[in-house]
């Protein structure tokens, strides 16, 4: 026991953490860290990790300190926080659904977004600017969740009929969003597009700010129902037996995970698959169990969105690629591989 | 303690019943079996004992509450069910399984307290599991994966274990295997089992108490030694059998007989409602 774990314990509280779990989420934190020296160093300009290190610090040439602070820090930070965010969704669907294709762009969480979206850049004509974009996109990904409930409940919350409604629904928002699209001016349908496809692009400070809280708060509240979500993954009927009440702590894990999804579509639109491959990578690293899987699914999910936007912004100047298409190409056949194993397993 | 009780308890799936106003008194520190064809109901009995399937009527008295009247952490500190055949998640090990048995006696700041370490090592022990206790769930084999979810089971201590066909997709030693288990489960700790099992051999061997369920109703319910006859199975299982005497354990020794079975062969049953073969099949008198 005690050669894989450490225990904390005393009189208030007690708790067991397995040590591959800490070794690995200490390593991606550094490596991540790493990552958004070499990121911010990487681009027209080109600083060293250490040179962006020490302008961190306060030193180095005003020009270097204003292309990081002003334009590459604030988006690598986008990145890292849009990344785990959709990371950490995804995980919580993948224990809920226990289905490991699950994730918030399958069951139509990132589509609902997606769609209010582009909906409130079309019927508002540009007027409100995208101020107000990531409030109609919060609001379209709980929304969709709350239809998701009222189609997929029947007696309780079954988890594949919430995988093939979701399927559904994220059909439909898919349409309504072309739609849109289709009618609406060029200009709008231009800034609608770039935003749909899931850009890290003119992101500042102020937008790293308004995610940041989100991105904190629902974190937390996902360490504080990793036991929940855990003992989800038994199915329903040891779930019940070991004393969950099921259905309560189904629902209150799917509206966490909706509102994660939520939040980062609204800053960076619906990228994909990020949600579906960091809590992959994450399981092969540290196994199943929830506690684990949530602080490297954060860190994994944040590192390929920040790759992902990394070349996006320099491997095709003077296009700023849209991280979205970097993350498909890798996660459409990453969905393949899934299938084909899990078909192999089965 | 966990004293089960049925009283008039209904079950029934939108508007169709499966049973109706049925009383059954768990015997408490003892083995009841639930015996019965395929479909009579007995699963749904034991899910709707456990808290898993809300009934329609009546009600399920834990120590004389009603478990519906008690929050589900608090009967899960009493009572546990193994369903049948369940499935855990890929790559989850032996320790990580077990260690959620403890569930119900947790809370958000106290996940790992010595009586839990307790509880999960004593439940790796007992079960033989220790040894085993870092490697995945699903690379083990049927014998003793089942084993591991018993211990989970364990570590959930409680007074009260109930299991749905936990023997199924076992081979004949790992049934034994299982079987024994809980017999000394049940001898060492007293905890009251409940189960359900489909090889009614097995059964009259383990079981202290056996419920014969039939058509939504108990047909009967006592000793193996004092219900079980030719009767109760030709009523219960719609089957012919001859019963004999276990030579070993003493217990009822069921031996079923098929359609085709012949008169001479079964000789000495007293019985001639046994259905003879077919006209016109060949016939083999020894």
């Amino acid at each position: 026991m005690r050669d894989k774990h450490i225990i904390l314990r005393n009189r208030v509280f007690s708790y067991v953490i397995e040590r591959r779990a800490i070794f690995w989420t200490a390593g991606l934190i550094l490596a991540l860290f790493v990552l958004i020296c070499v990121s911010a160093g990487v681009g027209s300009l080109w600083f060293s990790p250490l040179e962006v290190l020490q302008a961190v610090f306060g030193h180095g040439s005003d020009m270097v300190q204003k292309t990081l602070f002003a334009f590459r820090l604030p988006r690598a930070m986008m990145a890292v926080l849009a990344g785990a965010c959709l990371a950490v969704a995804g995980a919580l669907l993948q224990s809920v659904a226990r289905n490991p294709l699950a994730s918030p762009d399958m069951i139509g969480i990132t589509g609902g977004a997606s769609a209010a979206g582009v909906g409130f850049l079309v019927l508002t004509g540009g007027t409100y600017g995208v101020g107000l974009l990531p409030l109609a996109a919060i609001v379209g990904a709980v929304l969709t969740a709350a239809l998701l409930f009222a189609f997929a409940w029947k007696g309780g919350l079954s988890p594949l009929r919430l995988v093939l409604i979701g399927i559904a629904i994220q059909t439909a928002a898919g349409s309504l969003t072309s739609f849109l699209i289709i009618m609406s001016p060029h200009y709008i349908a231009n800034q609608a597009f770039t935003w749909l496809t899931g850009t890290v692009y003119g992101n500042d400070w102020r937008d790293v700010l308004t995610l940041l809280p989100w991105a904190a708060v629902l974190i937390l509240l996902c360490v504080i129902l990793a036991r929940r979500a855990n003992v989800q993954e038994l199915g329903e009927d040891v779930a019940a037996s070991v004393g969950s009440r099921v259905n309560r702590d189904r629902t209150m894990l799917i509206l966490v995970s909706s509102a994660l999804a939520g939040a980062a579509v609204s800053q960076v639109g619906a990228i994909g698959f990020v949600g579906l491959m960091a809590p992959h990578m994450a399981r092969r690293l540290v196994g199943p169990s929830f506690g684990a899987v949530l602080p490297t699914s954060a860190c994994i999910g944040a590192m390929l969105l920040l790759v992902a936007d990394t070349i996006g912004r320099t491997a095709f100047p003077p296009e700023d690629v849209p991280a979205g298409v970097f993350t498909a190409a890798v996660g459409a056949p990453f969905f393949i591989y899934l299938l084909l194993r899990r078909r192999r397993v089965s | 303690m966990s004293n089960l009780h049925a009283a008039s308890l209904s079950i029934g799936y939108s508007g169709t019943h499966i049973f109706e106003q049925l009383d059954l008194r768990i015997p408490s520190h003892k083995i009841t079996v639930l015996i019965g064809k395929n479909g009579c109901g007995k699963s749904t009995l034991l899910r709707s004992l456990a808290r898993l399937l809300k009934p329609s009527g009546g009600s399920v008295l834990l120590d004389g509450k009603d478990i519906y009247a008690r929050s589900a952490k608090e009967v899960a500190r009493q009572l546990s069910i193994l369903p049948q055949g369940p499935v855990a998640p890929e790559g989850l090990t032996v320790l990580q399984l077990v260690k959620q048995g403890r569930y119900p006696h947790q809370s958000w700041l106290k996940q790992w307290s010595d009586a839990d370490e307790q509880a999960v090592t004593r439940a790796l022990t007992v079960t033989g599991m220790k040894e085993l206790q870092d490697r995945p769930v699903d690379a083990l084999s049927g014998g003793q994966r089942q084993r591991a979810w018993i211990a989970m089971t364990l570590a959930q201590d409680t007074g009260a274990i109930l299991l749905d066909e936990p023997t199924t997709y076992l081979d004949m030693t790992h049934q034994i295997e299982v079987l024994e288990l809980l017999a000394e489960l049940n001898e060492r700790d007293q905890r009251t089992i409940v189960m359900v099992l489909h090889d009614i051999n097995l059964a009259c061997r383990y079981a202290h108490h056996i419920v014969a369920v039939s058509d939504g109703a108990i047909y009967a319910q006592g000793s193996p030694q004092k219900i079980v006859d030719e009767r109760l199975i030709r009523d219960v299982f719609a089957m012919e059998c001859r019963m004999i005497q276990d030579p070993v354990y003493k217990t009822p020794l069921c031996i079923p007989i098929g359609a085709r079975a012949d008169s001479q062969m079964i000789e000495g049953t007293g019985r001639d409602s046994v259905r003879m073969h077919k006209k016109g099949e060949e016939m083999y008198v020894g």
